[in-house]
């Protein structure tokens, strides 16, 4: 589909749950420095193959996968990966904003610290550059010592993507990281993917369909753990190829 | 139905009323020129403002679905279709007013030679069938159907580019009906205006049903 660069590749890849067949042959590249949304109903497998880019299944019981990921070209599930560089190349938020009971500060620094970085000169930098990316430096620079906790959703959720920037990946995951914001909030994440783009390769997993729309450049429907089409999401949403990409985005389903 | 079918399909309804009304003006626009009605040309002319009303209505609905439901897809072309058709409407029932207003300054019926000789009979009648098949195609949802009204809109133009050198030769033959070969020169004008239009719908039907963008095409062959 595209001639740029691919900065991830999903070959041939099979998921499976025990005897559950969750993800069926799929094969996709998706674009560096570019956002691909991941759509499709409630069970499809999107948050299970948004999963195997930084390996967040590994924990499942009876979790496993044939095929290949390529991160930049090399498999992730290769033997000598190591799953905790590899997670600092590919970050991940979650639907609901997780902050860790500590200081704003604190939050943003974790992972550097667990890197083993004390330079708090460093670490100071880091906050700040990371929290300003994250488009909330603002509203927290007088309170970094404050409680995460106090913040509202809006706010947590957007310290959450500055704690995943901290650690510098190339690569963020996000699974639904506004279905559980007002919609100001939901806006400022979503203007905020748009101008992460510019450094980052976004992959987000949405159930609304004008977010998809709004904020990514390439959009994956998949249905019954296959990729049903993948294409610009221009095309998806005025002229998708397949009938069940059309029903599902109409709101015509079942 | 889901609620978004329920709302297209008072969208399509009412633009199909507006449909109605227009090939009412058209119609009776035919007899009104046979006959030099001007009783008739006046009700056509009256009807314009209802077929405003019908345009800003339509709009109107256009634009809250828009809002309400964020269309996309199939839904999105079908509304863009329904919008543009609905202007090309509007544009149809100004063009037979125009021409019921030709009418009303008519004193006499056209001279039969020159209807002949003009051939805005047969004109006349392909427009209307083209209108009338429109109207079809967009029922049914048919591109098919839209494509072979397309290729109707030719023999309206040929007719179109012999009036004027048709209407000249007969004027210098007869030099004392001068206002009524002009008033017929307009309104053949505005029937070549009308199947352009329904050119335009049946463009519409095409992209709403295939997602293909058919219009312009013609000009950028010949460019090429």
């Amino acid at each position: 589909m595209t001639k740029k660069y691919s900065k991830l590749e999903a070959i041939n890849l099979d998921a499976y749950y025990g005897d559950f067949h969750a993800l069926k042959g799929i094969n996709i590249a998706m674009e560096e420095k570019a956002v691909t949304a991941f759509i499709g109903p409630s069970g499809c497998g999107k948050s299970t193959f948004l999963r195997t880019f930084n390996r967040m299944n590994d924990y499942i019981d009876g979790f496993r996968i044939e095929g290949q990921i390529l991160l930049d070209g090399r498999d992730i599930y290769e033997k000598d990966i190591r799953v905790d560089e590899l997670r600092k190349e590919v970050g991940m938020v979650f639907q609901k904003p997780n902050p860790f009971p500590k200081s704003i500060y604190e939050n943003v620094v974790y992972g550097l610290k667990i890197q083993g970085i004390k330079d708090k000169k460093i670490l100071q930098e880091a906050c700040e550059t990371s929290l300003q990316q994250a488009a909330i430096w603002d509203e927290v620079k007088d309170k970094l010592d404050k409680s995460a906790l106090a913040l509202s959703g809006g706010q947590q959720q957007r310290l959450c993507i500055a704690r995943a920037l901290a650690i510098q990946p190339s690569v963020i995951l996000m699974d639904e990281p506004a279905s559980a914001l007002d919609p100001i909030s939901s806006a400022k994440i979503e203007e905020l993917i748009y101008d992460l783009k510019k450094d980052y390769t976004i992959v987000i997993v949405t159930h609304n369909m004008q977010q998809a729309g709004r904020v990514s450049d390439h959009t994956a429907f998949f249905y019954m753990g296959e990729l049903v089409e993948y294409a610009k999401t221009k095309t998806m949403f005025t002229s998708p190829k397949d009938t069940r990409t059309q029903n599902y985005i109409t709101g015509r389903f079942g | 139905m889901p609620h978004i079918d329920v709302e297209l399909e008072r969208l399509r309804e009412k633009l199909l009323e507006m449909w109605d009304l227009v090939d009412y003006q058209l119609t009776s626009g035919r007899d009104a020129m046979m006959n030099a009605d001007h009783e008739l040309s006046q009700r056509i002319i009256k009807l314009e403002r209802k077929v405003n009303s019908f345009d800003i209505k339509i709009d109107r609905m256009c634009e809250n679905f828009f809002a309400l439901f964020t269309p996309v897809a199939v839904d999105l072309r079908a509304v863009l279709a329904i919008l543009k058709i609905n202007t090309n409407l509007e544009r149809i029932g100004d063009t037979a007013e125009g021409m019921a207003r030709f009418v009303c300054k008519l004193d006499r019926p056209f001279d039969p030679e020159l209807v002949e000789l003009t051939k805005v009979l047969v004109m006349y009648d392909e427009a209307l069938a083209m209108f009338r098949e429109c109207r079809t195609a967009f029922v049914k949802d048919d591109p098919k159907h839209a494509k072979q009204i397309i290729k109707m809109d030719k023999a309206l133009n040929k007719i179109y580019r012999k009036s004027d050198v048709v209407i000249a030769k007969y004027l210098q033959a007869n030099p004392d009906r001068i206002p009524e070969g002009l008033a017929l020169l307009s309104i053949i004008k505005k029937l070549e205006r009308v199947g352009d239009q329904v050119t335009n719908m049946a463009e519409e039907i095409i992209f709403y049903r295939e997602a293909k963008v058919v219009k312009h095409r013609r000009k950028k062959k010949k460019k090429e």
